[in-house]
C-alpha cells in the first residue's frame, strides 16, 4: 500500500533529472571488473564497469534498462562514488540501504542521494533503487575486499 | 469524431458490481479501478458465502466419512465438478480433475501423459505466446526424455501464422501445447484449426484455457483439444483450485501423478492399484472449500451468459484501444481489432517504464499489471523488457477506462 505517500516524494526532481540525463552511462574501455544484477520479477537490469586501483574507485560507468528509479539510482551512484575509497563507498551503500528500508534520515551525510529517501514509502519500488547498490557492493567485495 | 462509449447492453456492470464487496473500496483516496483481471479476478458475494457456509456447516473430508457432514461435503464437491464439466461441454464429470490451478494441471499432463509418450528426439510444439506455466513443465519433460521444444512464432500482428504451424507439425510432433488466449497480447488463437493439423499426425493438443475459460464460451468438442487446463481464481472463483479436463482415451493412457490417499484402490507392501479417474489424480485432501465455492462462480458466469461476457469485453476493448490510441506516444501491443483479443490490452508509453506507469496509476486507485507477465518470450518478441497491461472483466465500466486514461495523463505530466 502506498497510502499517504505522494508521488512528489517518489519522483523528486533530482531523480527525474538523473533519469532523463543519466551520468556516467556507457562502458569503460579497460574496467577492472564488470558486474551485473537484475530484478527478475520486474526485469530491471544494471551492469556496472568499475576501475579500482589501490582500494579506490577511479572510474565507474553503468548501463542497463529499467524503471526511472532503478536508472536514476544507478546514475546517482555512478556520479557519486567516482574517486571514493572502496571502504567509504561501502559505507555509503550501507547508509543508502538503511535509508531506503526505513525512510529515516541517514546518519551519514549522503548528499543528493537523500532524494531517494521517498522510495521507502513505496515498498515495492525499494528493490528498484537498491539494485545498483547491490551490484556495486558485489563488485567491491571482489575487487577490493574489506580488510 | 465522437468518442465511443460502451452500449452496456450485454452486461449491466453497475449492477454486477454490487455483488463484489471488494470493488466498493477506495485506494489512495480514489475509488478502486481494478484492471488486473488477467492476473486474478475478484470474487462475488455468492462465492464468498459458499466458502463461509462450507466452513460453518459442512466442513468434512470428502469421500472418506460415513457421516452426514462428509456426505454433504462430498456431494457439493462432486456437484461442482459436474457443473464445471458441463461449462466446458463435457457430460462426463469424471473427465474433470480438480488441481490447485492451471499450472498444476499442465504439470500433471507433462508427468502422467508426457513421461509415457514422449521420448528422445520427439518434439513438443509450443508457441512464443505461452505463459511460463505452459513452457517450463515441457522443458522439464524434454530434459528428462531428451525431447525437443519447437516454437511457433508470433507475427507482427500479434497472431500465430497457421502456415508456419502447418510446417512445424510433423511426424516427430508428440504434443501440441498452446494457449487459447494470450495473457499479454489478448490474442485468441484458432484452436480448432491447429487441433485439426495436430490430429493428422496423431498428436494430442493441450489447451491452456486459463485466459479463455473466464472470458468466452469454451467447448471442448468445438475446439477439438485433448487436454484443457484452467484456474478458478481467474473466473470469479477462489484461489487454490483449478482443473484439468482430459479426453477419455487420453485418461486411459496416463500413469498416476502424485501418490497418496484417495488415489488408490488397494495398497500392498510393494505395489498398489489405482482408483478410477478422477480420484486417481486427486491424491491427498483437496482444496475442498475452494472446489465447492467454484460452483457458484460458474453459476454466476452462466447466468450472465458467456456470450454476453465476451461482448462486454469486446466493448471495453474497443473503448480502451480507441482512447489509448488518442494519446501521443502510446503503442498498443498485439492485435489491433477489439474482436481479435480477450479482454486484455497491453501497451507502451514512450519514454516511461511500465513500473513507473503502474506506480502512478496506483496513486490514482487504478490497478494494472506491469512486468513481463510470466511471458518472457513474448517480451523478447516485442523487444521490450516489460509492458503495462489493463485487463477487463464483467464488472468493469466505460468510466473505469476513462480513469485509466486520466491516470496516464498524470503519468505524462510527471515525466513530461
Amino acid at each position: 500500500m502506498t497510502t499517504g505517500a505522494s508521488l512528489e516524494e517518489l519522483y523528486r526532481e533530482v531523480i527525474l533529472d538523473h533519469f532523463r540525463d543519466p551520468r556516467n552511462k556507457g562502458t569503460l574501455p579497460n574496467p577492472t571488473g564488470t558486474f551485473s544484477g537484475s530484478n527478475p520479477v520486474c526485469g530491471d537490469e544494471v551492469t556496472i564497469d568499475l576501475v579500482v586501483e589501490e582500494g579506490r574507485i577511479v572510474d565507474v560507468a553503468f548501463r542497463g534498462e529499467g524503471c526511472s528509479i532503478s536508472q536514476a539510482s544507478s546514475s546517482m551512484l555512478a556520479e557519486r562514488v567516482v574517486g571514493m575509497p572502496a571502504d567509504d563507498s561501502r559505507k555509503l551503500a550501507a547508509a543508502v540501504r538503511t535509508m531506503l528500508q526505513t525512510g529515516d534520515e541517514p546518519v551519514d551525510d549522503v548528499g543528493d542521494l537523500d532524494a531517494l529517501r521517498g522510495v521507502a514509502k513505496f515498498p515495492v519500488r525499494v528493490k528498484c533503487a537498491l539494485l545498483s547498490w547491490n551490484v556495486l557492493e558485489q563488485g567491491l567485495n571482489e575487487l577490493a575486499p574489506a580488510s | 469524431m465522437s468518442t465511443p462509449t460502451i452500449r452496456g447492453q450485454a452486461i449491466n456492470a453497475a449492477a454486477v458490481r454490487r455483488d463484489f464487496p471488494v470493488l466498493s473500496q477506495t485506494v489512495n483516496g480514489r475509488p478502486l479501478v481494478y484492471l488486473d483481471n488477467a492476473a486474478t479476478s475478484q470474487t462475488p458475494r455468492q462465492v464468498i458465502d459458499a466458502l463461509v457456509r462450507y466452513y460453518e456447516t459442512d466442513n468434512a473430508n470428502v469421500h472418506r466419512g460415513i457421516h452426514a457432514l462428509s456426505m454433504r461435503a462430498s456431494d457439493q464437491y462432486e456437484r461442482s465438478r459436474a457443473r464445471l464439466a458441463l461449462f466446458i461441454g463435457e457430460r462426463k464429470a469424471e473427465h474433470v480433475v480438480f488441481t490447485r490451478n492451471a499450472t498444476e494441471a499442465i504439470n500433471l499432463v507433462a508427468h502422467a501423459w508426457g513421461d509415457r509418450h514422449v521420448g528422445a528426439g520427439d518434439e513438443i510444439l509450443l508457441t512464443e505466446m505461452e505463459h511460463h506455466s505452459n513452457i517450463v513443465p515441457w522443458q522439464l519433460l524434454a530434459q528428462r526424455k531428451g525431447a525437443r521444444l519447437v516454437y511457433a512464432h508470433i507475427g507482427s500482428d500479434g497472431q500465430l501464422d497457421l502456415d508456419e504451424m502447418r510446417e512445424l507439425i510433423g511426424p516427430r510432433t508428440k504434443l501440441v501445447a498452446i494457449t487459447h488466449a494470450s495473457n499479454v497480447l489478448g490474442t485468441i488463437n484458432p484452436v480448432a484449426e491447429i487441433a485439426g493439423m495436430a490430429r493428422r499426425v496423431g498428436a494430442p493438443v493441450l489447451l491452456d484455457a486459463a485466459q479463455s475459460a473466464p472470458h468466452l464460451a469454451v467447448d471442448i468438442e468445438a475446439l477439438g483439444c485433448d487436454f484443457l487446463a484452467l484456474s478458478a481464481h481467474k473466473m470469479l472463483g477462489p484461489t487454490g483450485v483449478g482443473a484439468l479436463w482430459a479426453r477419455e482415451e487420453r485418461l486411459a493412457e496416463m500413469d498416476p501423478f502424485l501418490g497418496g490417499g484417495g488415489m488408490i484402490d488397494r495398497v500392498d507392501e510393494q505395489m498398489s492399484t489405482w482408483a478410477p479417474v478422477p480420484d486417481r489424480y486427486e491424491a491427498g485432501t483437496p482444496s475442498i472449500a475452494d472446489a465447492i465455492a467454484f460452483e457458484p462462480a460458474i453459476e454466476y458466469l452462466e447466468q450472465l451468459g458467456m456470450d454476453n461476457v465476451r461482448q462486454h469485453e469486446i466493448e471495453l476493448n474497443a473503448l480502451a484501444i480507441d482512447r489509448l490510441h488518442s494519446m501521443p506516444g502510446v503503442t498498443i501491443h498485439g492485435p489491433q481489432s477489439p474482436e481479435a483479443r480477450a479482454g486484455v490490452v497491453s501497451f507502451a508509453l514512450a519514454g516511461v517504464h511500465p513500473h513507473d506507469i503502474a506506480t502512478i496509476l496506483d496513486t490514482e486507485g487504478v490497478a494494472v499489471r506491469a512486468g513481463h507477465h510470466c511471458a518472457q518470450l513474448v517480451m523478447r518478441r516485442l523487444g521490450v523488457p516489460a509492458t503495462t497491461r489493463a485487463s477487463f472483466y464483467v464488472y468493469n465500466t466505460a468510466h473505469e477506462i476513462e480513469a485509466l486514461v486520466e491516470g496516464l495523463g498524470k503519468v505524462r505530466r510527471v515525466f513530461g
